[in-house]
């Protein structure tokens, strides 16, 4: 696999599709970042079960270049997402697929997002190395768990969740749809929310950074393994995943056309909770 | 007396609420009016914020579908507070502190029975204690 992503990012080079690439390289104690500007440099590119960090976050940074990236399933839906809302455009970008065969913590467990995966292979790419995997049927049965509490014990979850919170903000450094120029957390004028560590404003800080992914995240669970307070977050942002494909039918990242599900309606969408 | 923070859309529900007054339909003074252009001008942070802030509940009314002044303005509103109503109640956030309607400029009644409605659903419920802001 190593090789064949190697050749196929050495081929780019050679053939002036890219002028630098974003991949894995190996970092001290799991696969990092790297940003390749040179085709001899090729041969630093790994790949291996701890390449989790989705890569797409990096890529806005090289606009206007020819940019390729080392792309696994999720990754390459944040990228399809980033170029439907317009951050990017297709033609700049050469993505690199690769089938991923899902990603392990440090002690060897699979992650929640990669157990539920539904799209290992990327569904858009330039080129594929390997042979394409088969994702699981996606029915949220950890969403479906949580809806099943009653409200009390949910708010209970959310609050001892969010308490742990400690708003490094890792959480949106990790992601590659939180690019906003400034953040709703960092704006003095307004000031939405004010500094600090009460409840209230860490569960503030939570619901709208998860509202703000809603038909925008391909779950790729970057956010919650950058949490250095192991803040669970998945299960919103897999909750509105869940309401986002019921409600409108849409599923992020699979097409580059089409528009983002709240930057776009149907006369016909449901409205029992409207007076 | 609860306090209920209003969104109303300037070309309807807001000129509902006049004809609310001028037809001198009596309603429970529990409203704070923000006028906005469309409820498409609201941004869910705006409802967080409200509730945050401590306001018993929070209301947004526009156009019917297809009488937006913009055309299409509340067809956008609609989709981002039916997730804002999925995520708040996912969480465990209390029923009944949330309302969206539609609310044409020739509804002054149906504007009064809303914020009747409103009232009613309001204090049924304890005072608020979640999610509210801390001194600082």
């Amino acid at each position: 696999m190593i090789e064949r992503i190697r050749e196929e990012a050495r081929k780019a080079f050679e053939e002036g599709k890219i002028e630098i690439l974003i991949g894995f390289g190996r970092g001290t104690l799991r696969a990092t970042p790297i940003f390749i500007e040179k085709k001899e440099d090729v041969d630093k590119l790994i790949w291996d079960d701890t390449c989790w960090i989705n890569l797409a976050t990096y890529l806005r940074r090289f606009r206007g270049k020819k940019t390729g990236i080392v792309a696994k399933g999720c990754d390459a839906r944040s990228v399809v997402a980033l170029i439907a809302e317009k951050q990017l455009k297709r033609e700049d970008v050469y993505i690199i697929g690769v089938p991923c065969q899902g990603m392990k913590n440090e002690k060897g467990e699979e992650f929640l997002s990669c157990r539920y995966c539904e799209y290992p292979t990327p569904p858009v790419y330039d080129v594929l190395v390997g042979e394409k995997r088969e994702g699981k049927k996606e029915n949220y049965p950890d969403v479906s768990e949580f809806e099943s509490m009653p409200p009390e014990k949910r708010w209970e979850f959310f609050s001892e969740e969010a308490k742990k919170c400690i708003r490094c903000y890792a959480c949106r450094e990790a992601c590659p749809m939180c690019y906003c120029e400034e953040c709703f957390v960092d704006s003095l004028d307004p000031r939405w929310l004010e500094p600090g560590l009460s409840l209230s404003s860490l569960q503030f800080w939570h619901l709208v950074r998860a509202y703000h992914q809603a038909g925008r995240c391909s779950d790729c669970g970057a956010c919650e393994r950058a949490c250095p307070m192991d803040v669970k977050i998945l299960y919103l942002t897999r909750k509105l995943n869940k309401e986002v494909r019921e409600l409108f039918g849409f599923v992020t990242g699979l097409d580059p056309e089409a528009l983002p599900p709240l930057g776009t309606y149907s006369t016909e969408d449901k409205e029992e909770f409207i007076l | 007396m609860k306090k209920v923070i209003a969104f109303l859309c300037n070309w309807c529900s807001y000129a509902g609420a006049d004809l609310a007054g001028v037809s001198r339909f009596q309603y429970p003074p529990i409203t704070r009016t923000i006028r906005v252009p469309c409820s498409g001008r609201v941004n869910p942070l705006y409802l967080f914020k409200a509730l945050y802030e401590g306001a018993d509940a929070v209301w947004v009314s526009g156009c019917h579908p297809g009488d937006c002044h913009y055309q299409t303005g509340n067809y956008y509103a609609r989709r981002r507070f039916a997730i804002f109503n999925a995520l708040m109640e996912y969480v465990g956030f209390e029923k009944g502190r949330v309302f969206f309607s539609w609310i044409s400029a020739s509804e002054g009644k149906k504007f009064a029975e809303t914020v009747k409605h409103i009232k009613e659903e309001v204090e049924k419920l304890p005072p608020r204690q979640k999610f509210l802001r801390e001194n600082d």
